[in-house]
């Protein structure tokens, strides 16, 4: 009667695990990052020939380190949904304490690959980049320490957070690597936000980072010059971003036809964060919106499913895995119709990328961790006659 | 539902009279609070995820709609799209005095080449050796297949050349629209309007930038686009100056010299209407300066402008002006004219002995050394100086030339008596032909100053008066006596009173004396001398006659011949008509019935 009237119940005693996995579990989001990671191999598919030439590789090397990686991901993925969060909160912690110590260590045992920011670890057969991987598990501790400072006698979690932020940040601008920085504090934000910043400091936080850009831009040259390219209202056509804009016009509504697109040829990084280009030539206007559907369903439904969460610590968790995965999707789609300045940034399990894939995957797992149904003491409060109102 | 107490204590109390644990209700307070808490946190958040999850949203539908919108809109060839807006196009024409054109534009195309999008670059590198005979294969082949991503290869092509390569079918090759300056008459007036080549080049434009002569001179004014693209008229006629400069070119070769110049000037108002220097140049396609040797042998050189000589005997009027102009004498008052003059160590010489003592007019008419020098002692160094100072021969022309404020007149350090005598005849003081034709200008016109100028003058102004106007025409007829009788007879031109004077000046050796077989030969001449008009002086760069037994090297055999000429030639173009005494009727007979 109960369950009939209030849905199945979320937890019975002695249920096997995938079961009940598979009944709480949001099974749109999942059905949506699978999708997701399969456009991203039919566009490796497409865009990584080019670059495989042009390193004497085989046509498709980096299609099978993508099923490789991806594979890897999965897995990675699935086995960190099935974690029960407060089993997601102590690995969460424990992988901070570690990518922190290797984000510290990377000005002294990273390499710079010749692109001018030392961002990665070279481990011979791959390479890693922590700020990838620190930017879910900064989420985890974040939110624990914001939850922490909600309980009655608990310790000053916000400035904790906040202060560690500054540190992070502190790191990725010594790269520079003002991308990642910008996600790391757009993550921080949004979990104050949800944590009931008071709307006076939100407008103050918004002023900083306006102070905080300008600088950047009148000392640092990397940063100034993007941003003059974004404020030119011409594109240089001889530019990634000319390149992009001109390749989203070539494919129309339904693309030029799979092979055919050209833009793959003159860009470099059209295996990364240019992709949403090469899928808006090959395959048109509608690939791009299928993408787009998809990660606006995941990162929604998140949102949606997490309004139901009493827990704090999963409701900002949560929120701050979507928040940070979605804002990511639309920085790289952004910067490739000229919405934003460019700014190098992976399109989430699309792009091709090792760790950027990997990470994704444990970023995902656990906000799909998260957003499992679970009960919520809502019969509870009906017995008890409390309402949530 | 429970009540709870006002009191706070009240349970406590009362679970204490019961013997209950205090502990568990003082749990169960904070049970209640935490849960509190939490739902007002949720309620909140709730809220604000919401909120977030609309922008998503939003911002989603944004992106998606941006690409929808630029998914509509046709793709454009990807060069086309940044059009150069910061570079100036459009230079201003620069005519003659009769709106002819001397210098305008022409669009064309620059060519460039983009390796990176080269399908072929073997083949483009041998049809580009083939259409442009100056380029390598091998090094457009090393340039196509190296790192480079852009390279220029022609700054201006001719349609035929553009189509040539465009029929190559090389989408690596390019074309940039460009704005050339061209020069319809091709080498005329070259030194006046000196030339012009790109500053800044972009791909879909390029600065043209004025490099020398009028070009540069007024390189501001032509580019400035707030002029509404109004031409520069310049005072040159060209029908002139291509007489002038064919006649001129005819006899530097027929005198065998190496240089020839000359500068015919409106006597009045100091304009320019012709202005040649030989050997010239094409400024369409001008010339590299010399890397080694003298700048003075570069056909880049005006001669007329840039080139000081000692121009000899041409000086002699002046100093026989001023005389006059002082009341020293008058044109019949006889100088001694018994040589050699000496003057400590030096003696002056005149090229015939004249006997004891000639005539003022017969001092010039002859071209007497000795007869102008004692003339000049009487005058005096100071007011010699101060009378060629308002010559303007002692500083560097005025005339809108970038060169002429390098070329100052060479003067001696020490103005002595003797730099006094051998000035007055030509000697010790280097000016160029155009310091010489605008003194001339100044003195014959009736004795008012004018400044040399290129440009047409909106109004007549008259200049401050250098001799009375009586100075100015004994001047004249002097001139006039010359031709008529003295060593410039050759220079007569039927119906135009040619007047002038010659000047032959042995040329300096670069390392002090002067040359015996290497002269300039210089003739200033002003026509018509009764009612002067315009002032020419040709001068001629070693020229030699050969025609006699003897070589001859003086103006009067070479420069004046090609004077006269000139004058023939273009006083009917300008407009003079020839007074000739109209001839007597006797040898008409008149038929009537």
């Amino acid at each position: 009667m109960t369950e009939m009237v209030y849905g199945s119940l979320p937890k019975r005693d002695g249920d096997p695990i995938l079961p009940r996995w598979w009944r709480t579990i949001d099974k749109w989001s999942v059905s949506c990052i699978l999708i997701l990671f399969g456009v991203g191999l039919l566009l490796g598919l497409a865009a990584s020939p080019p670059l495989a030439e042009r390193n004497g590789l085989d046509p498709f090397h980096y299609v099978e380190r993508q099923i490789i990686f991806g594979c890897a991901a999965l897995a990675v993925l699935f086995a960190t949904t099935m974690l029960p969060p407060q089993m997601v909160r102590r690995l969460g912690v424990l992988g901070f304490l570690a990518a922190f110590a290797a984000l510290a260590l990377l000005p002294v045992l990273g390499t710079d690959f010749g692109k001018g920011a030392v961002r990665w670890y070279s481990l011979g057969f791959a390479s890693v980049q922590p700020s990838e991987f620190l930017k879910p598990v900064f989420v985890i501790v974040s939110a624990w320490l914001m939850a922490a400072s909600h309980e009655i006698n608990g310790p000053p979690g916000k400035s904790m957070s906040l202060l560690l932020a500054i540190i992070i940040v502190g790191f990725l601008a010594m790269q520079p690597d003002f991308g990642q920085s910008a996600l790391i504090l757009f993550g921080w934000g949004v979990m104050y936000f949800l944590a009931g910043a008071p709307f006076t400091l939100l407008i103050g936080i918004a002023g900083a980072v306006v102070l905080v850009g300008m600088f950047s831009y009148n000392n640092s040259e990397h940063f100034a010059r993007r941003i003059d390219g974004f404020l030119n209202p011409e594109v240089d056509p001889t530019t990634q971003l000319g390149y992009a804009t001109n390749a989203i016009r070539e494919g129309g509504f339904f693309g030029v036809g799979v092979g055919e697109g050209q833009v793959k040829w003159s860009l470099p990084d059209a295996h990364t964060d240019f992709i949403i280009a090469v899928a808006a030539e090959e395959y048109g206007l509608i690939l791009v919106l299928i993408i787009i559907a998809l990660y606006a369903t995941i990162v929604v439904r998140s949102f949606l499913r997490l309004i139901q969460e009493r827990d704090m610590f999963i409701r900002l968790a949560g929120s701050g895995l979507a928040a940070m995965f979605g804002v990511q999707a639309l920085i790289n789609m952004g910067v490739a119709v000229r919405l934003l300045p460019a700014k190098g940034m992976t399109l989430p399990f699309v792009s091709y990328g090792g760790s950027s894939l990997i990470a994704g995957g444990v970023a995902l797992g656990m906000l799909l961790a998260f957003t499992r149904t679970r009960p919520q003491g809502k019969i509870g409060d009906i017995l008890i006659q409390r309402g949530p109102r | 539902m429970t009540r709870i107490p006002l009191r706070p204590l009240a349970r406590i109390l009362e679970a204490r009279a019961k013997g209950e644990n205090p502990d568990a209700i003082e749990r169960e307070n904070l049970r209640r609070r935490h849960d509190d808490m939490r739902d007002r946190a949720r309620l909140r958040a709730e809220g604000r995820l919401l909120v977030l999850a609309g922008l998503f949203l939003c911002a989603f539908l944004v992106v998606g709609g941006r690409m929808a919108m630029l998914s509509a809109t046709e793709a454009s060839e990807p060069r086309a799209q940044a059009p150069g807006a910061s570079i100036a196009m459009a230079r201003a024409d620069i005519l003659d005095r009769n709106g002819r054109v001397l210098a305008t534009n022409l669009a064309t195309h620059a060519l460039y080449a983009q390796p990176p999008q080269m399908v072929d670059p073997e083949n483009a590198a041998l049809a580009l050796a083939q259409i442009f005979p100056d380029l390598k294969a091998d090094e457009l082949l090393a340039d196509f297949t190296g790192s480079r991503k852009f390279l220029w290869i022609k700054k201006k092509l001719s349609p035929e050349q553009k189509q040539a390569v465009h029929d190559i079918g090389e989408p690596g090759l390019l074309f940039g629209p460009r704005e050339m300056r061209l020069y319809p008459n091709g080498s005329l007036a070259a030194h006046v309007l000196g030339g012009a080549s790109f500053g800044k080049e972009g791909v879909s434009a390029a600065e043209v930038i004025g490099v020398a002569g009028i070009e540069a001179q007024f390189d501001e004014y032509l580019r400035n686009p707030a002029n509404g693209d109004a031409p520069l008229m310049l005072s040159l006629d060209l029908t002139v100056q291509a007489a002038v400069e064919r006649v001129l070119y005819g006899g530097m070769k027929m005198m065998n010299a190496k240089g020839a110049a000359a500068v015919l000037m409106d006597v009045h108002t100091g304009e320019i209407v012709s202005i040649a220097s030989l050997p010239d140049f094409d400024p369409n396609d001008r010339p590299r300066p010399l890397t080694q040797g003298d700048q003075s042998d570069s056909p880049l050189f005006n001669r007329a402008v840039q080139g000081v000589y000692e121009l000899g005997s041409t000086f002699k009027i002046f100093a026989a002006a001023q005389a006059v102009e002082l009341g020293l004498v008058n044109p019949a008052t006889m100088v001694n004219t018994k040589g050699p003059l000496r003057w400590g160590k030096f003696r002056i010489r005149d090229f015939h002995d004249y006997g004891a003592q000639l005539s003022v007019t017969d001092v010039i008419v002859k071209s007497s050394n000795i007869g102008t020098a004692r003339m000049a002692m009487d005058i005096g160094a100071a007011r010699q100086r101060d009378f060629l100072a308002t010559l303007g021969l002692l500083e560097a022309t005025p005339v809108e030339l970038v060169e002429a404020a390098g070329a100052k007149p060479l003067l001696p350090q020490n103005w002595s008596e003797l730099s006094t005598m051998t000035i007055s005849y030509g000697h010790g003081l280097s000016s160029s032909p155009l310091h010489l034709a605008s003194a001339y200008a100044s003195l014959l016109n009736g004795g008012t100053r004018v400044q040399p100028t290129l440009i047409r003058p909106t109004h007549v102004t008259v200049g401050p008066r250098i001799v009375t106007a009586e100075t100015s025409a004994i001047a004249r007829d002097m001139l006039r006596q010359v031709v008529v009788r003295g060593t410039a007879s050759f220079g007569e031109v039927p119906g135009y009173a040619v007047g002038g004077k010659t000047g032959t000046a042995d040329k300096p050796k670069p390392r002090g004396g002067y040359y015996d077989d290497k002269v300039i030969a210089t003739f200033a001449s002003v026509f018509p001398a009764n009612n002067p008009k315009y002032v020419l002086v040709v001068t001629l760069d070693e020229p030699v006659e050969t025609s006699g037994p003897k070589p001859r090297r003086t103006a009067g055999w070479t420069a004046v011949p090609v004077a006269a000429e000139i004058i023939r030639r273009v006083a009917p173009l300008m407009g003079l008509k020839p007074e000739i005494a109209p001839l007597s009727p006797t040898g008409v007979t008149l038929t009537s019935n």
